[in-house]
């Protein structure tokens, strides 16, 4: 692959008269799973919010397959082919799963044309959505809204899905059954996740950058990161008692 | 000795510091500069109009709170002053206890507007106030027996005040020391020690925490202050000077109707003039209501004339009928509120701090 | 490892929908209510009926400021002047053609009605997109100044009517076979009213429809909750909420010409005047609740005119009281609505 999917360079970005990212670079490659690493406040979510023009950058760049999308607005850059599950899931809880998944397949003018073969195979690892079809989704728990959330943003393809810590606030169990779900949608999307849960990225990161203070401090393969106790501690401050 | 007087927030701005000047003396004198009734009546409206579009500053400039209810508490006044009058004869007791009544009833019902609402956002106040502002004034209107219905109730004042009421024979520059000439330097000073009173109010601690909740509530919050109390209290202050500005209109005009005194028209004038005059400055009531009221008694001639002169075009005569200076207004308000949100007083600030620097 | 499906299965019973039927009741077991208190029958026809047909134009009124303010935080101070102008523009056609207005003919009647109504509509829409661009736009997020400067666009209006029409009131005829009153036993059923209660029907009935079986109409209640993930998903939600402001513009001024010749006279301050019942149906229906605006507005007119007849001097205020009970009950009104 020559040009990377979406590359961020000297990225800032203020919110009122907070100065967040202070110079971000980042890189994502076409396919697999990129990680955002790092503490609270480092600025990932900020990042994300950023490349989706939610907040738009003070300074430098944001190309996304071969255009800048520095200062687009939100619904055009959606436009482009990047969708985005944000770490409140933005669940439409008035309406129905169906209707969630329904409003986020664009090219669709009725609910009853969605592709039912791609519906299939998202409800191959999201079982619970068939079942709660047309329930309004905010009758849902947390873990499937959160299905509920990844599915809108993949229920047409997309070149690219930002997600925000979708192990949020999620029971062990549940968190086993994402890490099957982000498997199998590693095979086909390219996707760059926000995470806090070291074990889950672990088991399923491609390469991994690391924030800290508005910067990316690090960034690399996950697995060489997996391995490298020492550099965990020195990037992430994690002790191994915490996160076994 | 000036400067604790205005405590120590002073105009700023020497274009400002004059025309502030020439109110306070056209005011202090105008019985002497000016003849006939007319003109005292608009100098004596303009008196209680500063106090009360102050009072809504405090509200609207300084807490960041929209009324729509400071008419109603202005009425309240009035009305309390007038029917005590009205029904006990014209004494001073009626007075004490018309405006004791008054400013009980309205810290009665700012409390608990208050409580009922300010805690919920600035748009849900504005609502509220609104339908409790207008079903009060429908009430009021309605209760004939008791306020005199739609035409209100005339009164007498107590004797001293009353315009046949002479001090001495004697004249002073030339003029009659009369029941009205009483009435109007009471109703002035009165207006002058409020006014001087909210400046008081706006430049103490309780002022700064005020404008610390309007800039950031949640911050405000944060550090400690019970952003609902605050808001409450300047509401209750607000109401209640409010209250006392009717109390001096209706002593002055001795007569209280819902049309001079509840009707929405003067709410929309209390707007006009605060965000004309400039909102958070207390001195914008004073600039605000003196223009406003001279344009209103006097522009409407000038419009007059212009109307006849284009009496000929139908469209354009109407546009200048006197009964539409509002509409100007109206529009100098919109441009206002987008161009110059801190009103005159404002502009000339920032004049003189530009002109300041080197 | 677990399969997804098996852990979704754990919790399997399905959620309860929980359907908040409390306030549908409201209108009902209130009017039920009043029965033995009014006493006659046909008398209490009458009044639900008045209540009623009262209630929806209040509705139509109300809706469209009520899903403004939903979608886009917006509270427009000078919506009352769409139903003014509404109503102004309507004399346009009915006073020129005078003769279809006092013709014995239904279809006459019907037909002029039908286009007052269609060029108000068309100028308060109209009207809505210019008052968006000019006078909304530049203040969005901003409060404080979204109220000052819709209120200084309502005077504004106000007095452009003024202009316009002059200051005098005029009257407003209502169509021949639109007058007078079918009587079933003793009750007369004025026919007007029941027009109302049509139009106010098929009102909430398509609004109803859109809103929920609709592509645009299920981004708009997306949009009510959270606009960010609405644009996130690729909508533009500016788009959608000019629509909106023109479509309920639009139906402020259907309000409008409805009123209008309900009262038979028309003076500039009626839409000062609805501003503050229709302010009050919003807030007891809960800001940004369609649904809840409906009822809202069914439970204060059926109130007033209720309290009109059994006690004249409550019904001064009896919107005010519908207000503070329901907020009493339910203090962000009877439907409150999710938000971020």
């Amino acid at each position: 692959m020559s040009d990377p999917l979406l590359q961020l360079a000297g990225v800032h970005t203020h919110i009122g008269q907070y100065h967040i990212l202070q110079g971000v670079d980042l890189v994502v490659p076409q396919g697999g799973i990129t990680v955002l690493l790092g503490r609270n406040g480092a600025g990932k979510t900020t990042t994300l919010r950023t490349i989706m023009g939610l907040w738009h950058a003070s300074r430098g760049t944001v190309r996304f397959d071969g255009g800048d999308i520095t200062q687009s607005p939100t619904p055009d850059i959606a436009c482009s082919g990047i969708a985005y599950v944000p770490e409140s899931m933005g669940i439409f809880s008035d309406l129905t799963v169906r209707e969630n998944l329904y409003l986020a397949a664009r090219s669709v003018k009725r609910a009853g044309e969605m592709d039912e073969a791609r519906l299939e195979w998202i409800f191959g690892f999201f079982g619970a959505l068939k079942k709660f079809w047309n329930q309004p989704a905010g009758t849902l728990s947390g873990g499937q809204k959160q299905m509920v959330a990844i599915a809108r943003a993949i229920v047409e393809p997309r070149k690219l899905l930002l997600i925000d810590e979708p192990t949020k606030g999620l029971a062990p169990a549940i968190i086993q059954g994402m890490i099957a779900a982000f498997r199998e949608l590693k095979r086909t999307e390219t996707i760059l996740l926000v995470e806090q849960n070291f074990s889950f990225v672990c088991a399923l990161g491609d390469s991994v950058a690391v924030m800290d203070g508005g910067r990316i401090v690090h960034s690399g393969s996950m697995a060489a990161l997996a391995d490298d106790r020492e550099l965990q501690h020195k990037l992430l401050g994690l002790s191994l008692d915490a996160h076994q | 000795m000036i400067r604790t007087l205005l405590s120590r927030d002073l105009p700023r701005s020497r274009p400002l510091s004059a025309m502030l000047l020439v109110v306070l003396l056209g005011l202090m004198l105008a019985p002497f500069l000016v003849s006939g009734a007319r003109s005292l009546n608009v100098a004596a409206t303009i008196c209680v109009f500063v106090v009360l579009v102050a009072s809504y500053d405090l509200l609207l400039g300084y807490t960041g709170i929209v009324s729509f209810a400071h008419t109603m508490f202005y009425g309240i006044g009035a009305y309390g002053v007038g029917l005590a009058l009205h029904g006990m004869g014209p004494s001073w007791w009626a007075v004490f206890v018309g405006t004791a009544g008054a400013l009980s009833l309205s810290l009665v019902l700012a409390l608990v507007i208050g409580l009922f609402s300010l805690r919920v956002r600035a748009i849900f106040y504005a609502m509220i106030t609104l339908a409790v502002a207008s079903a009060f004034s429908v009430v009021a209107s309605q209760m004939s027996d008791f306020t005199g219905g739609e035409d209100g109730r005339t009164f007498k004042v107590p004797e001293i005040l009353q315009p046949s009421f002479r001090l001495f024979d004697a004249e002073i520059l030339g003029r009659v020391v009369d029941g009205k000439l009483i009435t109007y330097y009471l109703v002035f000073f009165s207006a002058l020690a409020l006014f001087l009173f909210m400046l008081r109010i706006v430049n103490s601690p309780f002022g700064r925490v005020l404008q610390a909740i309007r800039e950031n509530d949640f911050r405000a919050e944060a550090l400690g202050y019970r952003t609902v109390i605050y808001r409450t209290l300047a509401n209750c202050l607000g109401a209640l000077i409010a209250t006392l500005a009717g109390v001096l209109m209706a002593l002055w005009l001795r007569y209280v109707g819902p049309k001079t005194m509840l009707s929405f028209e003067v709410m929309t004038d209390i707007l006009l003039i605060v965000v004309i005059g400039g909102m958070g400055t207390i001195y914008g009531a004073v600039i605000g209501s003196a223009l406003f009221i001279l344009a209103q008694n006097y522009l409407q001639v000038l419009m007059a004339q212009a109307s006849a002169a284009m009496s000929g075009i139908p469209f354009l005569a109407n546009l200048f009928h006197p009964d539409r200076w509002l509409l100007w207004l109206g529009v100098l308000f919109v441009l206002s509120v987008y161009f110059f949100p801190t009103g005159i007083v404002g502009r000339l600030r920032i004049k003189a701090l530009l002109r300041g620097r080197p | 490892m677990t399969s997804i499906s098996q852990v979704a299965s754990q919790d399997s019973a399905l959620p309860k929908v929980r359907v908040d039927m409390l306030p549908l009741l409201l209108v009902p077991v209130l009017a039920l209510l009043m029965l033995p208190l009014v006493g006659s029958f046909p008398t209490w026809v009458t009044l639900t009926v008045a209540g009623l047909a009262m209630g929806m134009m209040v509705f139509m009124m109300a809706s469209g400021l009520t899903l403004i303010f939903g979608l886009m935080d917006v509270l427009n101070f000078g919506h009352g002047a769409f139903v003014s102008v509404g109503a102004f523009t309507a004399t346009l056609v009915l006073l020129p053609m005078k003769s279809w207005v006092e013709a014995e003919s239904v279809w006459m009647n019907l037909s002029v009605v039908g286009l007052a109504i269609l060029l108000a509509m068309l100028v308060t829409g109209l009207l809505g997109w210019a008052f968006e661009r000019i006078i909304i736009r530049p203040v969005y997020g901003l409060h404080l100044k979204q109220i000052l400067i819709t209120m200084g666009g309502m005077i504004v209006a106000e007095q452009l009517i003024h202009v316009i029409w002059g200051a005098e009131q005029i009257p407003l005829q209502l169509p021949a076979t639109f007058r007078g009153a079918f009587i079933f036993g003793d009750a007369a059923l004025e026919k007007y009213r029941l027009i109302a209660v049509g139009v106010g029907l098929t009102v909430f009935i398509s609004m109803f429809l859109v809103l929920n079986r609709t592509k645009v109409g299920l981004l708009i209640r997306a949009g009510v909750e959270n606009g960010e993930m609405v644009e996130a998903l690729g909508y533009r939600i500016r788009r959608l909420f000019v629509g909106v402001f023109v479509a309920g513009s639009a139906l402020a001024g259907l309000g409008g010409v409805m009123w209008g010749l309900y009262k038979e006279t028309l003076t500039a301050a009626i839409g000062g005047e609805i501003t503050v019942l229709v302010f009050i149906v919003i807030i007891v229906g809960g800001l940004g609740s369609v649904g809840g605006c409906f009822i809202g507005a069914m439970l204060v007119a059926l109130v007033a005119n209720y309290a009109g007849f059994l006690a004249p001097k409550v019904a001064l205020v009896s919107d005010i009281l519908v207000m503070v009970t329901v907020l009493l009950w339910r203090p962000q009104g009877l439907y409150p609505v999710a938000k971020r």
